[in-house]
């Protein structure tokens, strides 16, 4: 009885911690990775409410009326371009009562029609219709039953992102100089062509999205994280590829830049020297001594440029939320419930090279994640299991805080520092928080 | 249509002179054939192909990969495609698209010991059936055909893979070698989680 009169009258709802309080310059509470409602929160705010997310690639909708179904956040989104080809976001969320309308993963379609009730919806939002219109009144306004627009979709050279927040900053200004990484990424390409549609390693784990966001700007991992992958490497003699990550990477060239709003990028290529390095320091994949035969036959002073865009980009690029580019894979976050994540590792191909050349791009997309990713997904999974003991409260980020010479400021106004430096996990979390609390109109 | 493979390039756990256009083509034709409707297949090809792949599965199952491993030619395939049915492998990813060399690194790789998502090790147990046998026209080989489901324990969880398993074996001097196994998982191209097992 006590109870119901407590409750009657109105006790104080619980008071979240303060973020503040969670977020600190050398440690994240562990919290922020199990706590349900600190996801939910996320889910709105940082999937979409204040800041950009990544949709999709435009080559994913590659003619007018295309559409293709992701996630923002939690909410079920169709992009679409409609006749002229311009681009749109909707919710995949019917304006009557709720049924998702389009259940396929792309497609062409001018319009959606409902399938519970037969509402349909032009690709652009608009109502077109309701069956048996008679039975609304006389006051009913198509116009106010569209279905719920993402306001603001932009693309940066195929890269589509959207936001649901009016005053979000330009699309170029949020990525700042992360344009530049994106650019050199996308120039690779002959004339700048990628194609998204050479198939996706969608991979889960049962943890927190941020496991991955931490790992994809963390130059620390691989030499132990990824032994297995060096190990194996090493099997046919010298080791190639990742393995500069296993001599004392603080020594090697490798740095690692803040980029602002919480990406950041992972610079690798000053462990190679010039045209076919990439090339050279490979690990073989299926069919490599014929194509380098063929290639360096039929196109000479050529091969090389050829044969490294066989290769990954040797940049890892972080686009927060949820946008990791990886050698030549765009991978894409989607988080699925607190304990919960799907990585959707796209793989890619390129306009203007000989066949081959992606042929072997599609075995090297193969060889990283399936001996890599695998044993970080796991550490990740372990580091969920970890973080149920809720005495041990902290996350540490603090390897390079306050160690002199570590961080250097470019000319740019760019923070770098070496590749194991936990820079970006302190970097992005000042942005994490400041969505999460006051800011995401900046 | 076979290609001369220069002597230097002829271990092919170490090299991988072979994978060609040729071999794309040969690989979409024997795909193509391993889902085609067969002929009732004769009960001496069954019950021999049917030990053939009960004696594979258990290899597998009880982790013996380097047994596994030299059950199948020196110009194999092991392929696990993502596009359900096999799609197009020169332009398209698969889980596993693995020549000898690649096949022989993923043995050595699940036994360093240092595969963190394979500590624990994967537990399996597979169910084949509904095989089906039938002869290669062009090469003399023999397509066989199974249903199969694998099961999975590893790390406190317990999953199910059901699919397909095509597999094209080739006579040699002791007894059948495998060419091309094409595992077809159902839901191939949708979300998994550690798909490190071997299939
Ligand atoms: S829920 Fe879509 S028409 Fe009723
Ligand atoms: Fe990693």
């Amino acid at each position: 009885m006590t109870l119901q009169h407590d409750a009657v009258a109105g006790r104080p709802a619980a008071v979240r911690p303060d973020l503040h309080a969670l977020v600190r310059d050398d440690r994240v509470h562990r919290t922020l990775y199990t706590d349900q409602e600190i996801f939910a929160e996320e889910m709105v705010k940082i999937f979409g409410g204040r800041s950009w997310v990544y949709l999709a690639h435009e080559s994913q909708l590659p003619e007018p009326n295309s559409f293709l179904s992701v996630r923002m956040g939690l909410r079920p989104v169709i992009v679409t371009r409609d006749r002229a080809g311009v681009l749109h976001a909707v919710f995949n969320r019917c304006s009557h009562r709720g049924a998702t309308l389009c259940r396929e993963q792309s497609g062409v379609a001018k319009s959606f029609q409902c399938p519970y009730h037969g509402w349909t919806f032009r690709n652009t939002g608009e109502l077109v219709g309701t069956p048996w219109p008679q039975g609304y009144g006389e006051d009913f306004d198509r116009t106010e039953f569209g279905l719920h627009k993402v306001s603001r979709v932009e693309s940066y050279r195929g890269f589509v992102f959207a936001t649901l927040n009016e005053s979000a900053p330009a699309l170029t200004d949020w990525l700042g100089p992360a344009t530049g990484w994106l650019d050199y990424w996308i120039d690779r390409a002959p004339g700048g062509e990628v194609l998204v549609r050479s198939g996706v390693h969608r991979m889960g784990y049962r943890g927190n999205w941020k496991l991955a966001y931490d790992n994809a700007g963390d130059g620390y991992h691989p030499a132990f994280s990824h032994r297995s992958l060096l190990e194996m490497a090493s099997r046919m003699g010298e080791s190639k590829d990742m393995a500069y990550f296993g001599r004392s990477p603080d020594e090697g060239p490798m740095r690692t830049y803040m980029l602002g709003n919480g990406h950041s990028v992972i610079d690798q290529r000053p462990n190679y020297d010039g045209p076919g390095s990439f090339w050279a320091n490979q690990r073989p994949q299926p069919g490599r001594e014929r194509v380098e035969e063929y290639i360096r036959a039929e196109y000479g002073a050529d091969a090389d440029r050829l044969l490294d865009l066989c290769v990954g980009s040797q940049i890892n690029l972080s686009i927060f939320p949820n946008l990791l580019i990886i050698g030549n894979q765009i991978q894409v976050v989607e988080p699925l419930a607190v304990d919960s994540t799907q990585l959707s590792w796209h793989a890619t191909s390129i306009g203007g090279v000989p066949p081959e050349i992606n042929t072997i791009r599609m075995r090297t997309q193969e060889d990283f994640p399936a001996f890599g990713e695998p044993d970080d997904q796991a550490n990740f999974e372990e580091v969920q299991r970890g973080l149920a003991a809720p005495e041990a409260e902290w996350v540490f980020a603090n390897r390079g805080l306050n160690v002199p010479g570590w961080q250097e400021v470019g000319p740019d106004g760019v923070v770098s520092s070496t590749a194991t430096d936990e820079l970006h996990m302190r970097h992005y979390y000042a942005t994490w928080l400041d969505l999460m609390t006051s800011g995401g109109a900046r | 249509m076979s290609t001369e493979i220069p002597a230097r390039f002829a271990d092919t756990s170490s090299w991988s002179y072979h994978i060609g256009n040729d071999y794309y083509r040969e690989l979409s034709r024997q795909s193509e054939l391993l889902r085609e409707d067969w002929p009732e297949s004769t009960s001496d090809e069954l019950s021999r192909a049917t030990s053939f792949l009960t004696r594979e599965a258990r290899l597998i199952d009880e982790g013996r990969f380097n047994d596994w491993l030299e059950l199948f030619t020196d110009d194999c395939l092991y392929w696990v495609p993502v596009t359900p049915g096999g799609g197009e492998p020169t332009v398209e990813v698969s889980h596993a698209f693995d020549d000898r060399r690649r096949l022989t690194d993923r043995v050595y790789w699940l036994r360093t010991g240092l595969a963190f998502c394979q500590i624990p090790a994967s537990r399996t147990r597979r169910v084949i059936g509904n095989v089906e046998t039938t002869v290669d026209p062009s090469t003399g080989d023999l397509l066989v055909r199974s249903n199969v489901v694998v099961h999975e324990f590893r790390a406190g969880v317990t999953k199910a893979y059901p699919g397909w398993y095509g597999h094209v074996l080739r006579s040699s001097s002791d007894g059948w070698r495998i060419r091309l196994k094409q595992v077809n998982l159902l839901d191939s191209d949708q979300l998994h989680e550690n798909l490190t097992l071997v299939f």
